[in-house]
């Protein structure tokens, strides 16, 4: 049994410190960071919106972390400030994302307020951005002959609406939407929060 | 954390590893005797290669010497007791049969689900406007959908049915416990529809890697700590004194996997930046820690045997694992390079990803010398195809892996479809096509059937690698030159989708050729386990003239 032994032992050796390293170090580092002041808690309609952003997979192709002035023109892009550790303090799964088949949406919010706006490019993102691959989103609206009271009827550029119809939005669609607006972290950090680049 | 804290740290950490380093000389971690390279094999087997799949032609052409090849001549007793040594071995693989048929049975629903999944996110990046109707389809969750199935469907259980199907070889014994394995390949695979099912319905997790809902993962875990007993009961049992290499990659990844799974599954633990540094531990070391150990334990036993020669060097093999273990586990942080996580941990994670160039040239050349005159054995041999190409593609993918991790190439490559091509050319180019080799090995055992057209397979072996090169070639062109547009502040987002657009549609050419692959081949996994195709004649455990007469006497078993 004694190649077993080794085996096993080491095995749990090089995977405890990777987990050390990777896992428990982070933990340790990050567990007293604390929000910056001018980060706000998420609302409940943005936490809704949130979700759907999860079920559908948003972060397959927008991360939320722009880079560093010093590695990326993300700045000129608009997307803002590299952020740090705090910024994060209510996220809870974190949405980093590893994809930028569509831009960077630290500050979408700050970036493109209009409700408006966001209610038609998800519709359609290709009435807003030709060329656009976004996925539109048909199954977040409804098309109806006229709106019931107290429904949010969808603005569209000419040509979009589904023929002799109005479009309406989900109450998830506004949901999303109110947490892409919420989506602003231009407040200022210190550079000597705890948790930033060391 | 200062910056003392972590020099002090970084110094304990190597005192310990030299401990453990002179720990491992004193206890014969690294062997000075390649017996156990010859474990796999019985007294007089050397120079005789085993191919099940090669039909009476290419059997032909396996038995040419080539030049340098051992041919020893083996006395009518020596003869008497290789017989003997291959009956039993009919036996250990009449033991896995059951279990790894339903494995592998599993694996082959899941690949040409997954496929089709893949396939369809591929057609929807580049026309957006299709299948926009059902919420299910839509691109962001049928590309999970895609990541699920392969990763913990198709993966999974081609391992762990070619795992399975090792261990008694490798142990020489019969398997024990074969039945939890197969009451936890149920669990397990109830757990992934559950899954699959959530993540379509929009109920998920939301880490990538890891979006199935935790209540669903624990009929994963449960299943997978049953799918791992066989394991440890067949260890008690063995009948060999040293443990092949490919025991140690197996054992170790069977072990790492629960877990890795476990400990990222923890609920209301991780919050954060830490949850992403733990979401890329284990995004990773998946790939690192389970399927890589599974695929290379794959070829280290396949390889020689098919050729009939030992490992060239055991302590490469050795050393490859352990070098493995221990840089391997660390990397996952380059997945973060550039955001918000201390800096010590990406540096950390990037010397780590350049010290993965030691395990991967100690395959490398491990594979390349044991081949080194061999190499016309390819002609022959469908299966050694799929496994010597399947050694290339992971030299490639961890060479390219890291030099991706260095901070110049990933501030280009990070966040685009180069990516997205690299974790193909090691999931799929590195560990499908060893996987696609050892079940061409491993079925006729199972099934004690010939692969009834063997044409098919070479169709298969065609169409998977034309499509996956342009796939490959194309799809990193295309993610490199997304990440430069990106890089080019003079340059609207908009001009980085659109330079990217002809790429994705190669993507979906070549993925269409991949799927037609899998088609065939699940088309002629089907046909076998019906029994379909010409009578078999004979059960040739090993493919040498000279044994012509004694391997005749096993016809049938």
């Amino acid at each position: 049994m004694h190649d077993e032994f080794k085996l096993l032992s080491g095995a749990m050796v090089t995977l405890a410190l990777a987990t050390s390293a990777l896992v428990v170090l982070p933990f340790m580092q990050l567990k007293d960071v604390q929000a910056p002041k001018g980060l706000k808690p998420y609302t409940s309609a943005q936490l809704r919106g949130r979700e759907v952003y999860i079920k559908n997979g948003c972060i397959y192709c927008h991360s939320q972390q722009p880079r560093d002035k010093a590695q990326a023109p993300d700045d000129q892009r608009g997307w803002g400030r590299a952020p740090v550790a705090g910024d994060y303090y209510y996220d809870k799964p974190h949405l980093l994302g590893t994809m930028r088949t569509g831009p960077d949406l630290f500050n979408i919010g700050a970036r493109q307020p209009s409700q408006d706006w966001h209610l038609g490019h998800l519709f359609q993102p290709r009435a807003y951005t030709p060329g656009s691959i976004m996925p539109s989103y048909p199954f977040l609206f409804e098309a109806k002959d006229k709106a019931d009271p107290g429904e949010r009827v969808v603005t569209l550029p000419p040509g979009y609406n589904p023929p002799g119809k109005i479009v309406v939005a989900t109450q998830e669609v506004l949901d999303l939407v109110t947490y892409l607006q919420g989506m602003d972290h231009t407040y200022p950090v210190f550079e000597t929060l705890e948790g930033n680049k060391k | 954390m200062n910056t003392v804290t972590i020099l002090l740290s970084s110094f304990i950490l190597s005192i310990t590893g030299l401990f453990i380093f002179i720990w491992s000389l004193r206890k014969r971690l690294f062997d000075n005797t390649a017996a156990a390279a010859y474990v796999i094999f019985s007294d007089g087997e050397i120079g005789r290669g085993e191919e099940p799949a090669a039909t009476a032609a290419q059997l032909e052409g396996m038995r040419q010497q080539v030049p340098g090849q051992a041919s020893a001549v083996l006395t009518a007793a020596q003869e008497t007791t290789l017989a003997r040594e291959l009956e039993e071995r009919v036996e250990a693989d009449r033991s896995t049969a059951f279990v790894s048929f339903v494995f592998l049975s599993c694996a082959v629903v899941w690949l040409v689900v997954g496929s089709l999944a893949g396939l369809t996110s591929s057609i929807k990046l580049h026309q957006p406007d299709s299948l926009v109707q059902q919420a299910w389809l839509t691109f962001g969750r049928i590309r999970t959908i895609h990541l699920n199935i392969v990763a913990y469907g198709w993966a999974p259980m081609a391992s762990f049915g070619i795992a399975n199907w090792l261990l008694p070889r490798l142990l020489k014994t019969p398997l024990v416990g074969g039945r939890y394995a197969i009451f936890g390949c149920m669990l397990w695979n109830a757990g992934l529809i559950a899954g699959v099912g959530c993540i379509a319905a929009g109920i998920s997790d939301g880490m990538e890697w890891l979006e199935m809902p935790w209540q669903v993962d624990i009929l994963i875990v449960i299943g997978g700590a049953l799918m791992g007993l066989p394991l440890v009961y067949t260890l008690q049992a063995r009948k060999v004194d040293h443990l092949y290499v490919s025991v140690w990659y197996m054992g170790a990844a069977l072990f790492w996997f629960p877990i890795l799974f476990f400990i990222a599954k923890l609920p209301a633990l991780h919050f954060g930046v830490e949850q992403a540094t733990m979401n890329w531990w284990y995004g990773h070391n998946v790939l690192g820690l389970f399927y890589t150990p599974m695929a290379l334990a794959s070829v280290y036993y396949f390889l020689p045997k098919i050729i009939g020669r030992p490992v060239q060097s055991y302590n490469l093999s050795l050393l490859g694992f352990w070098t493995l273990a221990f840089f391997y586990g660390q990397v996952g942080g380059h997945h973060l390079v550039g955001g918000p996580v201390p800096a010590w941990l990406i540096t950390l994670s990037i010397v780590q990803s350049i010290m993965m160039i030691v395990p991967v040239i100690s395959f490398s050349i491990n594979q390349h010398l044991t081949m080194r005159g061999y190499f016309s054995k390819l002609i022959y041999s469908p299966t050694l195809r799929f496994l010597v190409l399947g050694g290339m593609m992971y030299t490639l993918s961890s060479l390219e892996g890291t030099f991706e991790a260095l901070r110049s190439v990933s501030t280009v490559a990070h966040f685009t479809h180069f990516t997205v091509a690299h974790a193909h050319l090691g999931l799929y180019g590195f560990f499908t096509m060893v996987m696609f080799g050892a079940i061409y090995f491993v079925m006729p055992r199972v099934m004690s059937w010939e692969w009834p057209y063997p044409s098919l397979i070479a169709v298969h072996f065609w169409l998977v690698i034309i499509g996956f090169a342009i796939y490959f070639v194309g799809l990193s062109i295309g993610g490199w030159l997304q990440g430069m547009a990106m890089l080019d502040a003079s340059k609207p987002f908009i001009d980085s989708v659109n330079v990217t657009i002809p790429f994705l549609k190669s993507r979906t050419v070549g993925g269409s050729l991949m799927t037609l692959g899998h088609l065939v081949f699940a088309g002629h996994f089907i046909a076998m386990a019906l029994r379909y195709g010409p009578a078999r004649t004979g059960a040739a455990l090993l493919h040498t003239g000279v044994t012509a007469s004694a391997t005749d006497q096993l016809a049938g078993a």
